[in-house]
């Protein structure tokens, strides 16, 4: 047949299928992991054996992470863990973590090289799509998809157009994959990606550390996409090294790959980038932001709480103190995180400077606990979403930016910009 | 007569059902919060019966299956809007909400109008203003999926087609 090149997206699922597909094919491919957390694993466990489903189709490749509530808020969330609890000790599920022992799943399934690059992964929350910075094709579901793959160890997809969007340019200090990726959804639009695939390429992609990738590929779900994707390179190589628990495959796109559009992006023009309530896509340049003073800020996420992010939030608050009457929540996104950062002594950077410190948990994230706003609050979020009501009060304000613009504007009491924290020229 | 509960763009799944009430898949205990962070009205003042109409990227955000559920819950029959986020679309037909993509009706339907939907006809008719809007029909697969009683109902198939194979064996 007339092979037309495949994009990434398509490169991947053909992989696992060993025949050629294009977008717009309907296609059943095997699942290499899935995964739920919980609050999406109970409501997928009570599917689960209601269908008369008795066995998991492997125990090796279901990962079931306590991130959300963790610790347990309440009687009631203790119970929805527990559920998940007596399932994954019931189904001697390898990959599960309850409290206290891994962190939130989108940090730690590639941290411990659960996921790896050319899976297939079905995950039961809309973050999911992170892992598609080691080259995996990982999107979200809910619950009864779970069930489904968890039963079947399948699950069923459209294969989606592919964005093709290329960084190139040198970004100034400060400007970091967070940035890249707030500017592109403002560019396209909270659904400029719906239902479609995500590709980040360019030489500006090819020198952001893994960590930066993988903030990128968590936001994609914010523009609407399925997959946000990276072609693994060196870079990839090296972070899979010592900790992929299988073997990673890694693919690329087709030179003649068909794109829907292809965006270019200049980041050498990019300043620190700020979302205003209520959309990810409000967002604006750091200089064009005015006076926001702030009640909070979080440094934590799926999105910014890995070690990098802790190191760079370190760096600015070491020796300074958080302003008066701000409150500064840091929550490293998994314990092995947690673990680095008291032995670097960043926990103690944090605590000196009045910051709180917790266990690893989504907490204030989606407004669950540990730091939850109140009536017409303002916080600075290193996180993803600004909805509504997404960190707790309806009327409450939730900005998104890097850990380093999260990091000064604790320290000035508003939206900073870092240079302006250590006394260096804006650039 | 059910009316239409109409909204903008982007309705995300936070504000159709706060994190804080996500400790429950009880679609009964979910209902009473049903949109209560975007308008208070909503859970105080709606009728089982009435619709949602929503705008463009209705259900954007989190893979809560609790959006949908509690939409259930609180006795809404459907959900209508310009267009749906990815996966809350899946989740409504995997859970047996019938969700109709119509930026015919969007834009035509305000607050408050009694609306009708003759899903086999794939019109919704807006009694107040006299006016017919067409639904885009789904994509067959999932037609197909929603008419055989959703996800749950292909896994009881094929986990009794299993049984059956074993059960044949020697």
């Amino acid at each position: 047949m007339g092979m037309m090149g495949m994009t990434l997206a398509e490169k991947l699922l053909a992989a696992k299928l060993g025949r050629p597909v294009e977008a717009g094919d309907l296609v059943e491919v095997p699942v290499d992991l899935v995964m739920g957390n919980d609050i999406t694993a109970p409501v997928a466990i009570r599917e689960f054996e209601a269908a008369g489903a008795t066995h998991v189709f492997d125990p090796e490749r279901v990962a079931l992470v306590a991130s959300h509530f963790v610790p347990a808020r309440d009687a009631s969330s203790a119970n929805q863990t527990s559920v998940m609890r007596r399932f994954a000790l019931a189904h001697h599920i390898r990959h599960y973590y309850p409290e206290g022992s891994g962190g939130i799943e989108h940090t730690l399934l590639p941290e411990r090289g659960i996921v790896v690059s050319g899976d297939i992964v079905v995950g039961a929350d809309s973050h999911t799509c992170t892992y598609g910075a080691l080259g995996a094709f990982a999107t979200g579901v809910g619950s009864t998809d779970l069930a489904y793959a968890m039963a079947t160890g399948r699950t069923w997809f459209k294969v989606p157009e592919t964005l093709s969007f290329v960084y190139h340019g040198q970004p100034q200090p400060w400007v970091t994959g967070k940035d890249f990726i707030l500017h592109t959804i403002h560019l396209i639009g909270d659904a400029g990606a719906r239902y479609r695939s995500m590709e980040f390429s360019g030489s500006a992609i090819g020198q952001l550390s893994m960590e930066d990738r993988l903030t990128m590929s968590n936001m994609a779900i914010e523009a609407g996409g399925k997959v946000g994707l990276v072609t693994p390179d060196a870079a990839t190589e090296a972070y899979e090294r010592g900790r992929a628990l299988r073997p990673p495959r890694f693919l690329a796109p087709d030179p003649d790959a068909r794109y829907l559009d292809s965006i270019d992006i200049d980041v050498s023009r990019l300043e620190p980038q700020v979302a205003f309530p209520w959309l990810p896509s409000k967002t604006r340049p750091l200089s064009e932001v005015g006076d926001v003073p702030l009640d909070q800020v979080f440094i934590g996420s799926c999105t910014n709480g890995r070690l990098t992010d802790l190191r760079i939030a370190a760096r600015l608050l070491q020796g300074r103190r958080v302003a008066p009457n701000l409150r500064l929540v840091v929550i490293p996104a998994t314990q092995d995180v947690y673990l680095k950062a008291v032995q670097e002594g960043l926990v103690e950077v944090f605590v000196q400077a009045g910051a709180m410190v917790s266990a690893a948990t989504c907490g204030p994230c989606l407004g669950g606990h540990t730091g939850v706003l109140g009536a017409g609050e303002r916080c600075l979020s290193t996180s993803n979403r600004n909805y509504v009501g997404r960190m707790g009060d309806p009327t409450a304000e939730v900005y998104l930016a890097s850990p380093a613009v999260a990091a000064a504007s604790a320290v000035a009491g508003r939206i900073t910009h870092p240079a302006a924290i250590l006394g260096e020229e804006v650039a | 007569m059910a009316r239409a509960w109409k909204y903008g763009d982007n309705v995300d799944t936070d504000v159709i059902i706060p994190a804080r009430y996500l400790v429950t898949g009880d679609p009964q205990q979910l209902g009473p919060h049903c949109l209560e962070a975007l308008d208070p009205a909503f859970p105080a003042g709606h009728r089982p019966g009435d619709f949602i109409v929503g705008g463009e990227n209705f259900g954007c955000g989190s893979s809560r299956e609790h959006a949908p559920l509690a939409i259930k819950g609180a006795g809404v029959p459907c959900v209508i809007a310009a267009s749906f986020a990815r996966i809350f679309f899946r989740n409504a037909i995997n859970i047996g909400l019938p969700v109709y993509e119509s930026p015919e009706a969007a834009a035509g339907v305000g607050m408050g109008d009694e609306i009708a939907v003759e899903a086999r006809a794939g019109i919704i008719v807006n009694r107040t203003r006299g006016e017919h809007y067409a639904i885009r029909p789904l994509p067959p697969f999932m037609q197909e999926l929603l008419d055989a009683g959703g996800l749950m109902a292909r896994l009881r198939r094929e986990l009794a087609q299993e049984r059956a194979a074993e059960g044949g064996k020697p």
